[in-house]
């Protein structure tokens, strides 16, 4: 399946596109603190944001550098910028993405399916600023609301909630390939714990065991 | 000089010019992408139910990213945690992130935070704590979806294979880490039963598809059945807190 000149071109534009705006926002989010400490005049001590930066980075640096191996090829280049930038990737656009692509009828990876995902992407960024926009505004009115011990569990569990029908979905596909990741998932998770803050970390070893299954059952014609 | 308060009209006109690059730049790829999708013939009723779908499917969501936004309010004000939930950040990032910054200067983030030090120390961790992202993908992004490509042209079957593979193994680790509090007894079961009755819905869903020929429901099954699955928890957790 090659790909027309006319798709590289578009992916080549999109890159430059992508790159530009990305690179704008990184300066951007880097002028917040700068402009605190400008302003106020308080530049904290070196020290301090070492030390603070030295109980997160090197796991938050290694999970996004893993997000950006795994979640690329899901999401195509447009919505790969959009989702990356902003932000809430595994609880948010990547589900809102697939489920687009499914909704459309569009394989990711394909042309079509990068269109949908990052309309999908987009739209989610919007609507989520809409949301938090909306409820700094009205806050006075819809805290208590949306603070009400009633409706925690509601917000606790939102993953097992969204991750259930994308089962469904996706395993139903290609149960066969979906047998070993997920065997070997639930018996790390159960037996394991303390693993579960770090399930980014697990995402691309789910992907290679099952890529290695699919590997397998492909060339023995099982799939 | 001006005491420094988190919530004051200097830190709500920062954050809110991020605020509107982020809508500047969503509206501008959504235009692209649109674009490009007449260009390919996709019929523009598909485009308008995907954008449709995914409003709706954001919206729970979306609550519970302000809910993010109302918990770090307490001790950053709203200005930050809105920034840091709205551009690249995420909640199970940005909570940890915060609380390592404040334990690092000797704080928590039980009240507000009115020393701007302390306040910019924090800024700074949250921020250079998950900017790489914005690294990673203009300077990776490009090399694996040539990667991606290239498998695809050499073995169509299996390229669609390799692309099932990749979300399999996110759905699993997922999937997995729903059942890491089994072991706390009955309550620890909760988010397998949220799971199970969210997926039932789903089933539900697919089967209205197939048998009523509900052709709508093939856009809105997965926020439909997430929505049930989040309103399911509360008679679940309910239950179960009743006879655990």
């Amino acid at each position: 399946m090659d790909k027309s000149p006319s798709e590289l071109a578009f992916r080549a534009y999109e890159h430059r596109v992508g790159r530009c705006w990305i690179l704008t926002g990184f300066v951007l989010l880097l002028a917040v603190p700068t402009a605190i400490c400008v302003r106020y005049d308080a530049w904290p001590p070196f020290l301090w944001v070492l030390k603070g930066l030295a109980g997160v980075a090197p796991i938050y640096w290694t999970i996004g550098a893993i997000e950006v191996l795994t979640y690329v090829p899901m999401l195509g280049t447009g919505g790969s910028y959009l989702g990356f930038f902003t932000g809430n990737l595994t609880n948010l656009k990547v589900p809102c993405a697939l489920n687009a692509m499914n909704g459309a009828g569009f394989e990711p990876g394909s042309e079509k399916g990068e269109v949908v995902s990052t309309i999908a992407i987009g739209v989610s960024a919007l609507v989520t600023t809409l949301v938090i926009a909306l409820g700094v505004l009205l806050l006075s009115s819809i805290r208590g609301f949306l603070e009400a011990p009633a409706l925690q569990p509601a917000f606790t569990y939102i993953l097992p909630a969204l991750f259930g029908p994308l089962a469904v979905v996706y395993i139903s596909r290609d149960p066969k390939i979906a047998a070993a990741p997920l065997i070997f998932m639930l018996v790390l998770f159960i037996c394991v714990p303390s693993l579960a803050p770090s399930v980014g970390v697990m995402v691309p070893v789910g992907a290679l065991i099952a890529l290695a299954a699919a590997r397998i059952l492909y060339k023995k014609g099982l799939v | 000089m001006e005491a420094f308060n988190p919530n004051n009209g200097f830190m709500y006109g920062v954050v809110a010019v991020v605020v509107l690059f982020v809508v500047a730049m969503s509206v501008r790829f959504i235009l692209l992408a649109w674009k490009r999708g007449t260009e390919l013939g996709i019929d523009p009723s598909v485009l308008r139910k995907t954008a449709g779908s995914a409003a709706l499917f954001t919206l729970v969501p979306a609550v519970s990213i302000l809910l993010g936004v109302l918990a770090l309010s307490k001790a950053l004000g709203f200005p930050l945690p809105w920034l840091r939930l709205s551009v690249i950040g995420a909640l199970t990032y940005e909570t940890p992130a915060a609380m390592s910054a404040a334990a690092a200067v000797g704080r928590d983030l039980s009240t507000l935070i009115t020393d701007p030090k302390i306040f910019a120390a924090i800024a700074w961790v949250m921020t250079l704590g998950i900017i790489p992202g914005t690294i990673w993908v203009p300077a990776f992004s490009s090399r694996i979806e040539r990667g991606v490509m290239k498998i695809r042209a050499k073995d169509e079957r299996w390229g669609k294979l390799f692309m099932s593979a990749l979300f399999l193994g996110m759905i699993s680790a997922f999937l997995g880490d729903v059942f890491a509090t089994v072991r706390q007894g009955l309550r620890g079961w909760i988010p397998v039963f949220v799971m199970a009755a969210s997926a039932l819905v789903m089933c539900l869903c697919a089967l209205c598809l197939k048998k009523l020929h509900w052709k709508w429901m093939e856009d809105y099954a997965l926020p439909i059945s997430m929505l049930c699955g989040m309103a399911l928890s509360i008679p679940i957790t309910n239950l179960v807190n009743s006879v655990a």
